[in-house]
């Protein structure tokens, strides 16, 4: 843990190794998309009343509660933090290099753009079923069709879309 | 011990097996906004090591837990006009943001305020689904839906030929990327 970072095929190792465990003990393949849909729920709960959310159904299917899914997208979080503080890595980030090379050091124009990419992400992803835990890694490891599916045609938008945003013509 | 664990101790093992993916994720590096687009541009493959590396690791286990009755399959439905339209949103929206939603929340717990930002966004994301839900139901949901299908039920061609197959690509293909340094 005190090593800033790890080798990335022993962190595959690691993750294929956590996805036999959770598949023998839990019976539930990682995934994280599903939970922040729950968390949606929960803020709409929040502000506008639990009948909304009860009278959806989405949000019937994906009930906003803390059970496994919700949990193990805290203990993420939790998880990542422990790892970059006690690697010494642990930074408060407004904007990142590769970003900043190409548009600048403005915050605000930073910001906007990663709120309309993390609404276009999970949307995706609900849209699809999983993201790149779910699909990307819990799918296609189960040679599953929209897994595979999902990971290329996703791959080929983002190597678009980066072309597009990032190589200056 | 009876499997599955269910109940409260399945909710505490949650909180700690998110952690273990926690960790991995940004001991990874994949947790670096940076790694990740460059990914995309091609000049950084982390992102691509990592996670070939896990779907063989973890898929020749879950198949051998599976063969011998200790694991189940969770196979997600391919219906194929939300998969093409849902995956594609996604993959822009990846570089958009420059996380997905597992390596952003990681990446909020590594400092990142605009990985926090994003997350927001993703809340607003979930949101806009569940309110349109009832219309991609009926209309898009249902378009070219092949059921909950893995590719050995399609091609007939059996689960080990493919972990061979993604093995003998990805062996010649990391021998490549670290001779490049990539």
């Amino acid at each position: 843990m005190k090593k800033a970072y790890w080798n990335p095929y022993l962190v595959g190792i690691g993750i294929g190794v956590l996805s036999w465990v959770v598949f023998a003990l839990v019976d539930k393949p990682i995934g994280i998309s599903t939970a922040i849909s729950q968390a949606s729920g929960a803020v709409v709960a929040a502000a506008a009343g639990s009948e909304q959310v009860a009278a959806n159904p989405y949000w019937a299917k994906n009930v906003p509660a803390w059970d496994y899914g919700t949990l193990f997208l805290v203990g993420t979080f939790f998880g990542a933090l422990a790892s970059s503080l006690a690697g010494k890595t642990f930074k408060f980030e407004w904007v990142p290099q590769v970003w900043q090379e190409r548009f600048g050091g403005s915050r605000v124009k930073r910001a906007a753009t990663a709120f309309i990419g993390g609404a276009l992400i999970l949307f995706g992803a609900r849209m699809a079923g999983g993201c790149t835990s779910g699909h990307g890694i819990s799918g296609t490891l189960q040679l599953a069709v929209s897994s595979w599916v999902f990971f290329v045609t996703m791959f080929v938008a983002g190597l678009v879309t980066a072309k597009l945003m990032f190589v200056k013509k | 011990m009876d499997l599955p664990i269910k109940g409260d101790v399945a909710i505490w093992l949650a909180v700690l097996f998110g952690f273990a993916f926690g960790v991995f994720l940004q001991k990874g590096r994949v947790t670096d906004y940076n790694v990740i687009v460059r990914q995309f541009l091609l000049k950084d493959f982390t992102v691509i090591k990592v996670m070939l590396t896990a779907v063989i690791v973890g898929g020749l286990g879950v198949l051998a837990l599976h063969s011998a009755g200790y694991a189940n399959f969770h196979i997600k439905s391919a219906d194929m006009l939300g998969m093409i339209i849902g995956s594609a949103i996604f993959g822009i929206g990846m570089v958009v943001y420059g996380y997905c939603p597992g390596t952003g929340v990681a990446a909020i717990g590594s400092g990142s305020i605009h990985a926090l930002i994003g997350a927001a966004g993703m809340l607003a994301g979930g949101m806009l689904y569940a309110f349109s839900y009832p219309w991609v139901k009926e209309n898009v949901l249902t378009v070219a839906s092949l059921g909950k299908v893995r590719l050995p039920d399609i091609t007939g061609v059996p689960d080990i030929a493919w972990f061979a197959l993604l093995i003998i690509i990805a062996l010649p293909l990391f021998r490549a990327l670290e001779r490049r340094s990539l």
